[in-house]
């Protein structure tokens, strides 16, 4: 059992174990909310927001500040605002929106990084913001903390408003009509979307969040067809991507944000036959 | 006892108006049909009753006890909810969702009621099976008692037999009669005027010229 040894081994190191805490969390949260994502037509909002984030970390780095959370968290919170806001009321606009912001930070922040960047490996930064590379095994406990709080403030939301935001994400006018009011919840999404974008940014880095956020979501809802299932199935499938990716880039080192991608890639995959066998009797 | 009244009231979207000085009442048990050609603002008009899209003059009062949040409402169906992944149970349900408080569950009484509106609209058989599965009929049966769930005494239709088959939409109709028949106020929006003639008691005629009658005046009227 020589691999079995040598994951024990690693597992003895308090930053592998940081490692799986926070992507196990990350992986959960983003599943949560990419059910309600993908059937809200706003698959792309999880893009355009991490590019936001990474601005948001141009800007903290530029500023040369310590921790870059006091910047990119509000910044991507008003910015995920503004982007469902729009988009509840007008799709294209809401559309052009989610684009405009998303590719206009990208490159301001890579404009900023260029122009004030101290650091000696520019493009070495950029590339680890951009794919995750290796921030997940240099946490602080601080980080760890912080992310245990968020996720744990995610997933009670998720819970306490589990029934509104079934109706509002089925039926705005009528969850409206009857006196849940669509404005408020879509901001309350917009707002543990930021967080969730922001946390997993650390994971697999800002361009492949997207993937963390709809690839379960798409997973479940190939094979199951109630809402509560489907959002159970896709929880319990990221967690179980997101660990397997962990492990399999820590044991054959490769980069971690694009190992879980992989993995959650070959799941869908797996999925779609699946739905499709049990669909054509 | 008088539901509604509505008096001059304008309505429009972006600051646009485009109907004014629209007058009718509603009492309870009324069967109202709103006509109008395509464009002509009916939902519009439907969305204004329900503070979906604010008025932009004259009043609606509510009255007979009615408050805000319980009249309900059938949409018209957006695209995206034809694949929605969800149980017809949970679609039934969602109707209360504005109740109790932060309660992270619904209680015992409002599965139990949700059931009894099921049962009342013939899909009690179905509260397993997955929406995006059934026929389009099913699927407004579904949205009809997801709105009996919502509110007891006025239900607004918008619609609701556009795309179905005349034998189905035949069924939803004298459904929606059973449900005026035991006490159940009823606005519906409809460009179909047999039905209105053969089911409605009051017409609201919206377009270039705006009528507001019993049906009886209405028929005497205009043919």
């Amino acid at each position: 059992m020589n691999i079995f040894e040598k994951l024990m081994d690693y597992l003895s190191y308090p930053f592998v174990r940081y490692a799986i805490t926070v992507g196990v969390l990350i992986a959960l949260c983003s599943a949560l909310l990419g059910v309600i994502l993908v059937l809200k037509r706003f698959s792309f909002i999880g893009d355009g927001l991490s590019h936001v984030a990474f601005g948001g970390i141009a800007i903290a780095s530029v500023f040369n500040l310590t921790n870059q959370m006091l910047i990119v968290l509000p910044v991507t919170v008003i910015s995920a605002v503004l982007m469902l806001r729009s988009g509840s009321r007008a799709k294209i606009k809401g559309d052009a929106v989610i684009a405009m912001i998303s590719v206009g930070s990208l490159a301001l922040g890579y404009l900023l990084m260029n122009i004030f960047s101290t650091s000696s490996n520019l493009s070495g930064d950029v590339c680890s913001t951009l794919f995750g590379s290796t921030s997940i095994l240099t946490l602080t406990s601080f980080e760890v903390w912080l992310c245990v709080i968020l996720s744990m403030l995610v997933i009670a939301v998720f819970v306490i408003f589990y029934n509104r935001i079934f109706s509002v994400t089925f039926d705005e006018d009528f969850s409206t009509a009857i006196g849940v009011s669509s404005k408020r919840y879509n901001i309350l999404i917009a707002v543990v979307i930021a967080v969730v974008i922001v946390l997993a940014m650390n994971l697999v880095g800002s361009l492949l969040i997207s993937a963390l956020v709809i690839f379960p979501a798409l997973s479940a809802m190939r094979v199951f067809d109630s809402f509560k299932k489907v959002t159970v199935f896709s929880a319990i499938l990221s967690v179980v991507c997101a660990l397997t990716g962990l492990l399999l880039s820590v044991l054959f080192s490769t980069p971690v944000g694009s190992t879980i991608v992989a993995v959650d890639v070959a799941a869908f995959l797996l999925c779609y036959i699946m739905g499709t066998a049990s669909r054509t009797p | 006892m008088n539901l509604l009244t509505v008096k001059g009231l304008s309505l429009g979207y972006d600051s646009q108006v485009i109907l004014n000085d629209i007058n009718f009442t509603v009492d309870e048990g009324d069967y109202l049909c709103i006509l109008g050609e395509n464009g002509s603002g009916k939902s519009t008009l439907m969305k204004t009753l329900l503070s979906l899209t604010p008025a932009m003059g004259g009043e609606m009062i509510y009255g007979g006890g009615l408050k805000k949040g319980e009249i309900g409402y059938l949409p018209q169906q957006t695209f995206y909810q034809r694949d929605f992944p969800a149980s017809v149970r949970e679609i039934v349900m969602s109707g209360f969702a504005a109740r109790g408080g932060f309660k992270p569950f619904y209680s015992v009484a409002d599965k139990e009621e949700a059931m009894e509106n099921m049962e009342r609209m013939g899909i009690a058989d179905l509260s397993e099976r997955c929406y995006r599965e059934l026929s389009g009929g099913q699927q407004q049966r579904v949205l009809l008692a997801r709105a009996l769930c919502a509110a007891k005494k006025l239900l607004l239709l918008d619609e609701p037999v556009s795309g179905l088959d005349p034998k189905v939409t035949e069924e939803l109709y004298e459904l929606i009669k059973n449900l005026n028949d035991d006490g159940v106020t009823i606005i519906m929006i409809s460009h179909d005027l047999e039905a209105a003639y053969k089911y409605a008691d009051h017409i609201l005629h919206i377009g270039d010229n705006v009528y507001f009658g019993t049906k009886e005046e209405y028929i005497n009227e205009y043919i």
